[in-house]
């Protein structure tokens, strides 16, 4: 096996989740020029979400049918997670929208204990194990493992960045959120229902971290209401190394920190795992705080 | 029912903000089919009536009817779908959406498919300079072009009442020659127009009624006609 294709491999694994939930910071960045810090505990949720699905059908491997089943667990959490995003929007930030920055941000970090609380006491602070749905089994006998896990994080990723896409630039609400996200004032008058179109952002953005963290739960196997504190926070590390606001963005930044912490992890050792995300996102932010694919802060004038 | 003569009727509005009052009381009228112009000096409070009256600035005492409705507390989107439209000052376009996609977003209360494709060819063939660039991106527009499409956007929502903010501002003179005769076109649509103009002279020679605004009050209104004569009209803002 080739260490360097192996790590790379696994890189894009975890890379491809981080971009989901990355997606969540960017959109609603974009909007509303806030950064959701509740969003990584959305994530988090979404994991314990998915458990409670599995648990309540008694899913473990081999279950026949183990890819369909694992879809039903993704809907499910990403339907809860919506519903959890719309509440958190509703109760948390709406009342804030003309409130300085700071009451929002110290609102935020009130909403993530919360979440963090509430799943410690409804599911455990130990780390829970996720059963397998899928065998656990090597594809292929080339250069690298793949597993069929590994598979299916990425078809679902890639089939629902390619439907974000479609959403933000070929229906009428992706149009609204454009509208709101370049002159929210402009978007009122032209009656673009922005308190709608704001909410809608939200369940989408909380829907795709469910769906991370239903992903994020199987691939590794265990969950602690802790996760969602790091991985959080390393997919916030992904938006702004892509430029925050911006969709590709996000999962160009998403797959590239997965990617340099799987080398960084193969190479220099597994401990340093997680520094690299945050010498990434300190060096972003002194080198070029717009991000790869970001546009010039001036734009936005 | 026989349709309300008025179009348009703001009674006694109060708008303020935070603790400083902008409009002190404000009453004026637009009839089905009219042009009504209403100019004032800067900061007297113009645009702010316009944003109450699209529901985006609150209003803290009085009355806005519409079709004899009364409005004052509804969404800014009912308003528009109610059939009240405004192009704003500084005409406020989706800078990185194309000029096409800017045209489609002020149709957005609208559902009848078929009409808004064959609206958005109208629209076309009514400003021929939006037609060659409807794939460009509305902020590499010229300032002309960007007006232009401005009014083109507020057309797709296939308003009753079109309330124009300073069309005119910061165009040369012959494009501000051409805003006023669009004024004209749109309103021999069967269009009502409330314009808000720093550019008095021509706001009066297009409107039928005139409201003057000093520092939240009407000062003065009355047929356009009489504005133009008004010695005190004359000397603020006509240039003597
Ligand atoms: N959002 C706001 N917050 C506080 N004060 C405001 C706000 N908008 C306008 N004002 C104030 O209200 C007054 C009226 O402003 P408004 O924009 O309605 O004037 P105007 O007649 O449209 O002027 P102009 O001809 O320069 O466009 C001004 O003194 C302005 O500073
Ligand atoms: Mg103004």
């Amino acid at each position: 096996m080739n260490l360097f294709l192996q790590q790379l491999l696994n890189g894009l694994t975890i890379g491809a989740v981080y971009a989901l939930i990355a997606l969540g910071y960017t959109m609603v960045y974009g909007i509303l020029q806030m950064i959701n810090f509740a969003h990584g505990e959305v994530f988090m949720v979404g994991a314990y979400f998915g458990l409670s699905v599995i648990l309540a059908f008694g899913l473990a491997a081999p279950v026949p049918g183990g890819v369909a089943w694992l879809v039903g667990v993704i809907c499910a959490a990403a339907a809860g997670c919506a519903l959890l995003g719309l509440l958190i929007e509703r109760v948390a930030y709406r009342p804030l929208r003309k409130a300085p920055k700071l009451s929002v941000l110290i609102t935020a970090i009130g909403v993530s204990f919360f979440l963090q609380n509430a799943v410690m006491l409804c599911w455990g602070a130990q780390d829970r194990y996720v059963p397998e749905l899928l065998p656990v089994r090597q594809m292929g006998e080339g250069a690298v493992a793949v597993t069929p896990m590994q598979v299916v994080i990425f078809a679902v990723s890639l089939l629902l960045m390619i439907g974000l896409q479609w959403v933000v630039h070929g229906t009428k609400l992706g149009r609204g959120m454009r509208a709101v996200a370049q002159d929210p004032l402009a978007a009122r008058l032209m009656g673009i229902p922005v308190d709608r179109v704001i909410a809608v952002t939200f369940a989408i953005g909380s829907a795709l971290a469910g769906v991370g963290g239903v992903l994020f739960g199987v691939y590794y196997s265990t969950i602690n209401f802790h996760d969602g504190y790091l991985t959080g926070l390393k997919a916030f590390t992904a938006a702004v190394l892509g430029g925050i606001g911006n969709l590709p963005g996000a999962m160009l930044g998403g797959l590239l920190l997965g990617l340099l912490e799987a080398l960084g992890a193969g190479y220099i050792s597994a401990q340093w795992k997680n520094v690299v995300a945050f010498a990434v996102l300190i060096l972003v932010l002194l080198l070029r705080p717009r991000g790869l694919l970001g546009e010039r802060l001036a734009e936005r004038a | 029912m026989a349709a309300a003569p008025d179009l348009l009727s703001v009674e006694d509005l109060h708008v303020r903000y935070g603790s400083v009052e902008v409009l002190k009381g404000i009453s004026l009228k637009v009839r089905r089919g009219e042009i009504v112009a209403l100019i004032g000096a800067n900061g007297a409070g113009k645009s702010t009536a316009l944003m109450a009256i699209s529901g985006i600035v609150p209003a803290s005492k009085g009355s806005i009817r519409f079709s004899g409705r009364e409005i004052r507390s509804l969404p800014s989107e009912q308003r528009v779908s109610l059939g009240i439209t405004q192009v704003p000052e500084g005409r406020r376009l989706f800078p990185r959406m194309t000029v096409k996609e800017n045209l489609l977003i002020g149709a957005t209360l609208r559902t009848d498919r078929s009409e808004i494709e064959k609206d958005l060819a109208w629209v076309l063939k009514l400003f021929p300079v939006l037609k060659k660039r409807s794939l460009q991106l509305a902020g590499t527009l010229s300032g002309g072009e960007q007006q232009m499409l401005a009014l083109a956007r507020g057309l797709m929502a296939k308003p009753t009442l079109l309330l124009l903010d300073e069309p005119s501002l910061g165009l040369a003179p012959k494009l501000i020659g051409e805003v006023f005769s669009l004024i004209r076109k749109i309103h021999e649509m069967g269009i009502t127009l409330l314009l808000v103009e720093q550019n008095a002279y021509q706001a009066l020679q297009v409107a039928q009624t005139a409201y003057v605004l000093e520092t939240g009050t009407i000062a003065l209104h009355g047929p356009a006609e009489r504005l133009r004569q008004d010695p005190s009209v004359k000397r603020a803002y006509l240039g003597g």
